[in-house]
């Protein structure tokens, strides 16, 4: 031990002197180095270096050289979304929650979802509808998009598996594959769907457009389209177009399994089976064994009065 | 052995329409010019899309559906009469099962064409066979359509190779080429035992075969609408109240057709009154296995009245399809079931004029079967333009629909020119065995 701790002492001012040496080389030469690898960046990040967003939602900046362009071409472009739509969010099961108790027919829901979808003024995949079921019954409005049932009628009867239903509980429409049977309208117990009987209205303005099936447009003649729940904004962790649109925080739209839905209106997140619970939350035509992802609250003690003009359109179901 | 002449005689008489004459070349005119007027009505509907016709996002299925089983439900006559009542050996028959063999696959084969022309997008076609999904009722019933079409053909080609061969030996004024072909077509048929066995073997496989499978054509058709919840549709009775309806449809289709064979080609010797009277027999019985089927369809769920069966029903019975549903039933099923009861009236014409009222009732039928259930789903049809509500066909689609019937009649004229209508071999052959 003392041999040991003698021996650095005895050589001490060479190795100093050595290392000294060595120290002021590598400095000379390291700052050299550095001072070309900044010169060197600056010539690059001039313009080679990029920024790209992760899978995994990370924004990282590599070098433009190390990266390769996957989306080269329209049919391309088209194979990634196809794939993507196809496939869904993992780990999530989307729900929709709607109440009665709030809706006064603003319509405005409608006209979110007709302009985001490039709907024809008579199309739409949520409809405001004035409903009543018997004469003592209370009339009230009822939005109604698709249900996105998970025993759902419409793909069942697809000859084509053109409509499909994802892991994340969405029933989608490919337009691209969709052959225009309409078996699905004939099916579909909710008159969810509709076709696109002649030329879309914004045919000509998105004919450049690449197809996206989780918005499903460009719009097709001879095609089907349906509520989507609206998957392309539901992917950027958005709400709805028809949820936002709501002035009267009508929709409640958010993940079954986190047990959170949130407030189009007032952004208010709240526990989605509680929300069922205290309000007596109920689906549309259960009986059929649909199993619909939307859910609604009832028209239980409604915060405006049933307008008179709409109440002999409502009428005219129980009394046809 | 028959005598000579005799049999000469027969063969002369039943091969003596295969020719070319003015009244057909008129008649084929006149065909071929209304459905030029038909195909230019659905390039339009190519072109403008399925908008041009009346059915909308509610009633999506209009005529063009309506005619679909309407021509699936004519083609299965040719199961009845040329299978059932052949393994039966019922011998009145025999001549009758060309004809309805002709009129049945004139019919299966333009029924894959009527679906084509309801379908949005006509040109991915193949898509139903690159991305078929066996859950769906269409590959299925695409799947035995074309198996009954495959085993129709078969079963109007067996029989008819003796006949090909007489064809090519005695049709001598024909220009050599035809002969040619008719000879080739008899296979080198020269009537030997074994060629007899084979023959009558096949024929009697077939005509088992074919009998689950146009029972199947038809209750696929049927399960189109009662796969799914709709009231009026959703039935389980559907798959033999079709089928039944398909003889009636079928019966009279041929009743049709025989009368004009019998006196546009004369075979008065050999399309005889038996034929029209036994033919009107069948006619009442499959009739009141109809009006069975009906009786259960429309009562057990009016007894009940559940609301939306209520709403459908009051619409058909009392409401604005009520002119319609009722001519249906009573000219087109209940009066013709009382007038064929009287022999009188199981004459050539007679029964021709009944058949007629029993084939227009049979087309309205589909039509009440498919539209009114439409005009009424379980959610109010609301936001939407009037034309929506209530479906009105439109002329084009009208037109549409026409085409494909007069496509048909094509077919049957062009088959019946250039065949023998009635089995020549058959009753050579029957009437030998009579005299021995």
């Amino acid at each position: 031990m003392s041999e040991k701790e003698e021996k650095p002492k005895k050589n001490s001012r060479r190795v100093f002197l050595q290392q000294l040496g060595m120290v002021g080389v590598g400095t000379v030469l390291g700052g050299s180095a550095i001072l070309a690898g900044i010169n060197y960046d600056k010539k690059k990040t001039q313009g080679s270096r990029i920024k790209v967003l992760s899978a995994e939602n990370e924004l990282l900046e590599i070098e433009k050289s190390d990266t390769t362009k996957v989306i080269k071409t329209k049919l391309g472009e088209l194979t990634y979304l196809q794939k993507q739509g196809r496939t869904g969010l993992e780990g999530k099961r989307f729900v929709m929650v709607i109440d009665l108790s709030k809706c006064k027919n603003a319509q405005k829901c409608m006209g979110a979802c007709q302009s985001a979808h490039h709907l024809r003024p008579e199309q739409s995949h949520i409809k405001t509808l004035k409903m009543q079921e018997s004469a003592n019954t209370p009339a009230y409005y009822m939005p109604k998009p698709c249900q996105h049932c998970d025993n759902p009628p419409c793909v069942a009867v697809c000859p084509v598996d053109a409509t499909f239903k994802r892991q994340d509980g969405i029933v989608l429409i490919d337009n691209e594959r969709c052959i225009g049977c309409r078996f699905c309208i004939a099916a579909c117990p909710y008159s969810a769907r509709s076709l696109n009987w002649s030329e879309p209205l914004y045919a000509q303005a998105d004919k450049d457009l690449t197809y996206n099936v989780e918005l499903n447009v460009p719009q097709k003649k001879g095609t089907i389209t349906k509520c989507l729940f609206s998957a392309d904004r539901v992917r950027e962790g958005k709400l709805p177009y028809c949820a936002s649109a709501c002035p009267n925080g009508v929709f409640y739209f958010g993940d079954e399994n986190e047990d959170a839905v949130t407030n189009g209106t007032t952004k208010e997140t709240v526990p989605f089976r509680k929300l069922l619970e205290d309000n007596g939350g109920y689906q549309l035509m259960a009986e059929l064994g649909t199993k619909p992802r939307v859910y609604y609250l009832p028209p239980k003690g409604k915060e405006y009065p049933f307008q008179d003009k709409d109440k002999a359109e409502a009428a005219e179901q129980y009394q046809s | 052995m028959l005598e000579q002449s005799k049999s000469d005689k027969i063969t002369s008489d039943l091969l003596r329409h295969i020719r070319l004459n003015k009244a057909f070349i008129i008649w084929m005119a006149f065909l071929g010019a209304s459905l030029l007027v038909c195909l230019y009505a659905y390039t339009i509907q190519l072109r403008e899309g399925l908008g041009v016709a009346g059915i909308r996002d509610y009633v999506s299925w209009g005529l063009y559906i309506a005619n679909f089983v309407f021509f699936v439900a004519v083609s299965l006559i040719g199961m009845l009469i040329s299978a059932v009542l052949g393994l039966l050996d019922t011998k009145w028959s025999a001549p009758l099962a060309r004809i309805a063999e002709i009129v049945a696959l004139s019919f299966a084969a333009v029924s894959g064409l009527v679906i084509i022309l309801d379908m949005g997008r006509p040109d991915r076609l193949l898509n139903v066979i690159i991305f078929g999904r066996v859950q769906s009722p269409i590959l299925w019933d695409i799947t035995v359509v074309t198996i009954y079409i495959l085993i129709s053909t078969l079963l109007l080609y067996l029989p008819l190779i003796p006949d090909l061969k007489i064809c090519a030996d005695k049709l001598d004024k024909k220009p050599k080429f035809v002969r040619n072909i008719y000879k080739v077509l008899s296979l080198n048929w020269n009537g030997s035992e074994e060629q007899v066995k084979i023959i009558k073997k096949s024929i009697r496989l077939l005509s088992i075969l074919i009998i689950p499978v146009a029972l199947a054509i038809h209750t696929v058709t049927s399960w189109l609408f009662a796969s799914t919840s709709r009231a009026g549709w959703n039935s389980t009775l559907f798959g033999p109240y079709f089928v039944a309806g398909a003889f009636v449809a079928g019966c009279a289709g041929v009743i049709i057709a025989m009368y004009f064979f019998r006196y546009n080609y004369k075979m008065q010797d050999y399309i005889t009154l038996k034929h029209f009277d036994m033919m009107g027999k069948l006619l009442v019985l499959v009739s009141l296995v109809y009006l069975y089927f009906n009786v259960n369809e429309f009562l057990v769920p009016g007894y009940k009245m559940e609301k939306f069966d209520a709403i459908h029903l009051t619409e058909l019975f009392v409401g604005g399809h009520a002119l319609l549903f009722w001519s249906t039933q009573l000219l087109g099923l209940v009066f013709p079931i009382i007038i064929l009861l009287f022999k009188q009236m199981r004459k050539p014409l007679p029964i021709m004029i009944v058949s007629i009222f029993v084939l227009v009732g049979a087309w309205f039928k589909r039509y009440i079967i498919v539209i009114p259930t439409q005009e009424n789903p379980y959610l109010p049809i609301q936001l939407v333009p009037d034309v929506f509500k209530h479906y009105t066909p439109t002329l084009i689609e009208i037109l549409i629909t026409i085409g494909p019937m007069i496509l048909t009649l094509i077919l049957i004229t062009i088959l019946s020119k250039v065949i023998p209508i009635i089995p020549v071999h058959e009753t050579i052959e029957n009437l030998e065995e009579e005299n021995n």
